[in-house]
């Protein structure tokens, strides 16, 4: 290491940066007093103020990873157009803000067949931006890809993106591994294993195991003396392969190029409105791990979004359509089968049974 | 190195923006991302992954590295250390193009180049860099004013909603809280000293944009108490446009407390003590109605996702609180610290809030952070028969029978009190 000693390096905590200074002026005036907003068109907002002061914002598709040549070309539009100033938000779209209604178009014009080309949409009831976590780009666990998944199931879906044509907004994340690092969603992609971790005994001591053996969840992980040596073994049958303890010690791998395959949950959302907040529940499982571009994964999301474009009422999330018409319904329109896997066998379990007569026939 | 990326180029069809496409041009100028490229299409061969996590930490810090060496380090030279630094966001993911320069600039001449805006903590994550450039590149941001992420068993980097910088929903400061926060407690956010990850994320109104509720250890979501505020005037035009059915269909009949209804006239009756702030009404009718003027925040605690016990849903603890003046945030900080005391101090490794709640009992938490129980946070009550009436059972000491005995965790002049009412 050159020029960097302890001394110079001494942590600073300076915290979170300064919002105000990154705050476009006309949203620094009116920081508090905004009013009302309207939906212009798809992926354009206007947000108006009390005092009749408005602000555009024009929301844009971003792949997320970005080269640094890519933010600055994102960062020249903004100058151009957007007086320098911009945000992000939650499932990665980049949100450019104008206050002068002549520049919409043009800023359109050029975010969408400029160098960035990326696709103007993401407002109100359509498919937004898939939150996705690191994959085969720079995770230490990933049994499949993030980035380069989400990009093929994005070209799939880039017309519900463009346009308002759900009965409400469609939040879709995918995850590489069974951890799920990504968020929950009306719809969501998860890898699963079918294996319980093969154990690298020669190379045990590079963890701690007494970890190992706390991380487990259904307790199969046990110390044990393996060629008189300490390591572990896992009793198999307890085992549900969540893959925690890889998470824990890389000696643990319960990944396998082979066997591992993806399913897709549906009916999650994190928003209170109309109904509280829901966890996912699962639709399809057996999916193949296909990459590069996981045909079989697009077209089961395509399935369940045709189907609740079909069956949904206005404002009903995925869930909410899937709750009203019925689980066995649900299955029958995307035409998934319902399989002994589908039903819970976790603690809740009683509370998710039918236990009433109330079934249609 | 030449590019030799044929399952990758598969990905620069289609209308979406490709990464792909994004990063071969960038190894141009950056031969390391050519191999990055070509071990990621190695990892799409073999549908394997060839990373290995390891520590690494920019001196007096204890977290925001992510380190990573590769296994292909033989083959791929440029990818033996190649580490994510993990910054802080400004809140609301709100930049002016100068500032996003900086980081653009520090990432390209420090390490690989490549931004992640941002990940799923809300960081941005600004990948490859060495064990050297790692501290050179967190020593050169710092002095521009960032600060680095959380990572390990601290308090992770904040995330919060827009809010009042341009949404007329957000029932309080999401931006001004998520500062106070993140820089009252920095020290937890850098020097990893909890029993696991707890995470903050702040959202301005029960629609959670920040995807609060299922995604950290404390929601904080924006409410009101008293009565929305309703434009009659405005139901009226919203009627007019829209017709009858379509109001009562989309708007009063899904209301969850069925508190709304359409009257004759063509605006709105609400009983307002069964509004339960789900916002879908003022969602719809977002000109007519309004969240009520005496705005604050409801708390929540114990969301997560899939490890260990499976995914947890925010769990209600402080129904209402203001937040507005410094007195409100000290109230704030106040209680996140009793919350992490007692966590901390009954945790075991690796559990999360909402699992040590989960494993504990909502009751006995509530005892040990000092906050006395509330039917709001229940949907029902229990309907198991089999409890251990505290105050009814036999003294555990005397065998005599107590009106009011010890509780565990009660402060020795509670017992006395409770002692001299006997």
């Amino acid at each position: 290491m050159t020029d960097m000693s302890e001394t110079k390096m001494a942590p600073r905590d300076q915290g979170a940066p300064d919002y105000k200074i990154n705050l476009h002026p006309v949203m620094l005036k009116n920081y508090g007093k905004w009013d009302y907003h309207e939906r212009v068109r798809p992926g354009v907002l206007v947000h108006v103020a009390e005092n009749g002061e408005k602000i555009w914002t024009i929301r844009a598709g971003s792949p997320r990873t970005l080269s640094a040549d890519k933010v600055r070309e994102i960062c020249a539009v903004a100058d151009k157009y957007c007086k320098g100033y911009l945000r992000f938000t939650t499932r990665a779209n980049v949100e450019f803000l104008v206050d002068d209604e002549s520049l919409i178009q043009p800023l359109i014009d050029e975010v969408e067949k400029g160098s960035l080309k990326f696709p103007v949409g993401g407002t109100g009831p359509s498919v937004s931006n898939v939150a996705h976590t690191q994959g085969w780009m720079h995770c230490n666990l990933p049994g499949s890809d993030a980035a380069g998944s989400v990009k093929a199931l994005l070209d799939e879906l880039i017309e519900d993106f463009k346009s308002e044509r759900m009965p409400n907004r469609v939040h879709i994340s995918s995850s590489c591994c069974q951890i799920n690092c990504s968020s929950h969603a009306d719809i969501s992609v998860i890898v699963q294993h079918h294996h319980p971790p093969r154990i690298n005994h020669s190379n045990m001591q590079i963890c701690e195991l007494p970890k190992v053996v706390a991380i487990c969840p259904v307790a199969a992980i046990r110390p044990a003396v393996v060629n008189g040596h300490e390591s572990v073994e896992v009793v198999k049958e307890k085992c549900m392969y969540c893959g925690a303890c890889h998470g824990q010690c890389p000696s643990m791998e319960i990944r396998d190029a082979e066997t591992d395959t993806l399913s897709i949950w549906v009916g999650g959302k994190t928003s209170n409105a109309r109904t509280p907040p829901t966890l996912m529940k699962l639709a399809v499982w057996g999916l193949p791990n296909n990459p590069p571009r996981w045909p079989e994964v697009g077209q089961a999301v395509r399935t369940i979004l045709d189907a609740y474009r079909k069956g949904g009422k206005a404002y009903e999330r995925v869930g909410e359509w899937i709750e009203r018409i019925g689980w066995q319904r649900f299955f029958e329109v995307t035409g998934f089968p319902f399989t002994r896997y589908h039903i819970e066998d976790s603690s809740d379990a009683l509370l998710t049974f039918n236990r009433s007569t109330m079934v249609r026939i | 190195m030449a590019l030799n990326t044929p399952l990758l180029d598969q990905l620069e069809s289609g209308g979406w923006p490709s990464f792909v496409t994004d990063l071969k041009a960038y190894s141009n100028k950056r031969p390391q991302v050519g191999q990055l490229l070509n071990q990621l299409n190695e990892s799409y061969e073999n549908r394997w992954n060839y990373w290995i996590g390891t520590v690494l930490n920019v001196p007096g810090y204890g977290g925001g590295v992510i380190a990573r060496l590769s296994q292909k380090a033989d083959k791929y030279p440029d990818l033996a250390q190649f580490h994510t630094v993990r910054i802080i966001e400004p809140p609301g993911w709100v930049y002016n193009t100068s500032k996003l320069r900086e980081l653009a600039d520090a990432s390209e001449k420090h390490g690989a180049g490549i931004l992640q805006l941002h990940g799923m903590s809300g960081d941005v994550l600004l990948l490859g860099f060495d064990n050297d450039q790692s501290m050179s590149v967190a020593e050169e941001l710092m002095e521009k004013g960032w600060d680095i992420g959380g990572s390990g068993g601290a308090l992770r980097t904040l995330q919060c909603c827009v809010g009042q910088a341009r949404c007329e929903m957000a029932c309080y400061d999401t931006m001004k809280v998520t500062k106070h926060l993140t820089d009252t407690f920095i020290h937890y956010l850098h020097r990893p000293e909890f029993v696991y990850k707890f995470k903050f994320k702040l959202s301005g109104c029960a629609n959670d944009c920040a995807n609060a509720m299922m995604r950290s250890d404390m929601p904080i979501i924006g409410t009101w108490r008293g009565e929305m505020q309703v434009n009659q005037g405005k139901v009226k035009e919203y009627v007019k446009a829209k017709g009858r059915a379509y109001v009562i269909d989309n708007v009063i009949t899904r209301c969850p407390t069925k508190c709304i209804s359409l009257k004759d006239d063509d605006t709105l009756a609400v009983e307002h003590q069964d509004c339960v702030r789900c916002m879908h009404c003022i969602n719809v009718m977002h000109k007519a109605l309004k969240p009520g003027k005496d705005k604050g925040v409801t708390i929540c605690m114990g969301g997560k996702r899939t490890l260990k016990i499976g995914d947890t849903i925010g769990i209600m603890i402080v129904p209402f609180m203001k937040l507005e003046t410094d007195e409100d945030l000290d109230k704030l900080t106040e209680f996140v610290e009793r919350v992490w005391e007692f966590w901390n101090d009954n945790g075991m490794d690796h559990e999360r809030v909402g699992e040590f709640i989960a494993r504990v009992g909502l009751s006995t938490f509530l005892a040990g952070i000092g906050i006395e129980p509330d039917a709001r946070m229940v949907m029902r009550p229990r309907s198991s028969p089999y409890i251990k009436f505290e105050e009814l059972a036999p003294s555990r000491f005397g065998g005599e029978q107590t009106k009011m005995p010890p509780v565990w965790n009660k402060e020795p002049e509670t017992t006395e009190a409770a002692q001299a009412q006997r």
